[in-house]
């Protein structure tokens, strides 16, 4: 298909593609009940396509006459199956999913089905991402296993497993009812966050961001509050994305070294993005109490909303992380709560915080932790004990990126006490 | 589709027979047992008695090896079981959470593999 891209047909394909595919797919799943088959069968309309409409056109409907032809397909693998193996029950069952197809009908809309599937607390979670990204995303499986650095066999082992539990198991293909939704939601909310997080925090390589990530994770946030409106907790969680993806021209250096938020260049913040952030931002404040991602979302659009970093209300951010760290008592609000701490009233008291034994042990594995720890001996002035917070920082970390940061810090450290 | 609900228990959260909390606990299994009957589909479960009472057998090249205890040496043990059916795992992890004694241990869902 990318072969000729100037061609419309073949231009128009890969539009489709790109647009159509989950919807088709979703659907598919949703009368098959087989994810495998349902993939297989959406590929097999696709070689049709190419084939088929640089003679016919481009159909009025393209997304219509794919489901038709995927339909068809699944049926014909399914019937040989079944003829090799004689398996008449999977036939008639089939035969209930069967309705005659209208090419010009509208597609039912099953992808808020599958995200809920995909996403299914019963799954592990890098299941329910990978499942997420290969199926509503449309990467490839390569792609995915790129991502999140693990062997294409590894990253397929987990898919094989995924859809036998789901198929074993009988993990429904439904959205959940009411008294589910809230923990549900959040499951779903979880893995578009992981991915997010996956393109912008990756734990190894030689590059600070994997853009494509979180592009794709933006668009999976957008899609859910089309499809499941008024939701306060989506639209937290997109208007973060949104907030977190604007500072991205200025995160990292010319080097690719990351830039901490202080001493980000905000001129290079994409404004764009920060007013989209700060619109879905205030859709949430007619639905209800804010949950932990429109509290994370307001303290990113406090950061968005400031031109000049020492003009930044810390009180402010402070306010929002003491509710914070009730709703989500984790180590990680912890440590970011004691940034603005320090950030508000003195390092010292950031510190104490930091120091506390409890929040030491649980992080004492986080190169984060101690690189915090070492910048905020570094404004008290306690430039041994700084230093050696950096070095321990620096091993704990496999990202090239970041030990080069560090370096930097050391070095100037150095530089400070000569 | 049946599922089977595998109780498991931590000995010293659980509620003892005639301790703190034991009443409540064997109202909340009354109760569940009417919510399971009350949707009309066949069930049954029972509590197990403590693993000091297991015995384990093997057969190897022919021959049983008996031997005192559980098979498994865990601090969490198997105290009861359910066998309910269900449309999908979600009802199931539904009844799951129902089962009085998640409050203190853990219930493994598993569906049975039927065969025909």
């Amino acid at each position: 298909m990318a072969a000729h891209v100037s061609d419309p047909v073949d231009g128009a394909i890969e539009q489709v593609h790109r647009a159509e595919r989950a919807r088709v797919l979703a659907r598919l799943i949703g009368l098959f009940r087989d994810f495998d088959l349902a993939e297989e069968a959406l590929q097999d309309a696709f070689v049709a396509a190419v084939q088929a409409w640089p003679l016919s056109g481009i159909p009025a409907n393209p997304a219509g006459w794919l489901m038709t032809v995927a339909r068809r397909k699944a049926v014909d693998r399914i019937r040989s199956v079944a003829a090799r193996d004689r398996r008449e029950r999977d036939w008639r069952e089939l035969s209930v999913a069967w309705t005659p197809g209208d090419p010009e009908a509208v597609i039912a809309d099953d992808r808020l089905r599958l995200i809920f599937t995909c996403c299914h607390p019963a799954l592990a979670t890098d299941a329910q991402v990978a499942l997420t990204l290969r199926t509503l995303g449309g990467l490839s499986t390569a792609e995915v296993a790129r991502a999140f650095v693990v062997s294409q066999a590894t990253l397929a082992q987990r898919l094989v497993r995924a859809k036998r539990k789901i198929r074993d198991s009988r993990i429904p293909y439904q959205v959940p009812g009411p008294s589910e939704l809230p923990e549900r939601l959040n499951s779903v909310l979880a893995v578009i966050y992981l991915i997010f997080n996956a393109g912008y925090l990756p734990a190894d390589g030689d590059s600070v961001l994997r853009v494509d990530l979180c592009v794709e994770a933006k668009r999976l946030a957008t899609l859910l509050l089309d499809l499941l409106p008024g939701q306060a907790e989506s639209y937290g969680l997109a208007a973060l994305l949104y907030l977190h993806d604007a500072r991205r021209a200025a995160r990292t250096n010319e080097h690719g070294q990351p830039v901490t938020l202080e001493e980000q260049d905000r001129e290079l913040w994409d404004r764009r993005q920060i007013l989209a952030g700060l619109q879905l931002l205030g859709r949430t404040t007619a639905l209800g109490p804010p949950g932990p991602y429109v509290l994370k979302a307001c303290i990113a659009a406090v950061h968005a909303s400031t031109r000049e970093s020492s003009a930044t209300d810390w009180p402010a951010i402070v306010a929002f992380y003491e509710q914070l760290v009730r709703l989500e008592p984790t180590p990680i609000v912890a440590l970011n709560r004691a940034v603005a701490v320090a950030m508000a009233d003195s390092p010292a008291r950031g510190l104490a915080l930091l120091d506390d034994p409890v929040l030491a042990e649980a992080l004492a594995e986080y190169h984060l932790y101690h690189s915090t720890r070492a910048d905020l001996l570094r404004r008290e002035g306690l430039i041994d004990e700084a230093g050696v917070a950096y070095e321990r920082a620096r091993a704990l970390t496999r990202n090239q990126a970041e030990q080069g940061f560090f370096d930097r810090r050391l070095g100037e450290l150095l530089g400070e006490d000569a | 589709m049946r599922y089977m609900l595998i109780i498991a228990n931590d000995p010293e959260l659980h509620p003892i027979p005639g301790g703190p909390g034991w009443d409540e606990l064997m109202a909340g299994y009354a109760a569940f047992g009417e919510q399971l009957a009350s949707h009309g589909r066949p069930f049954n479960g029972d509590p197990l008695t403590p693993p000091d009472t297991a015995t384990t057998v093997r057969v190897r090249d022919g021959k049983t090896i008996t031997v005192d205890g559980p098979f498994a040496e865990t601090k969490e043990w198997m105290s009861g079981y359910y066998l309910i059916e269900a449309d999908n795992l979600d009802s199931a992890l539904k009844a799951a959470s129902m089962v009085p004694s998640a409050k203190y241990g853990a219930v493994e869902v598993r569906p049975v593999a039927e065969m025909h």
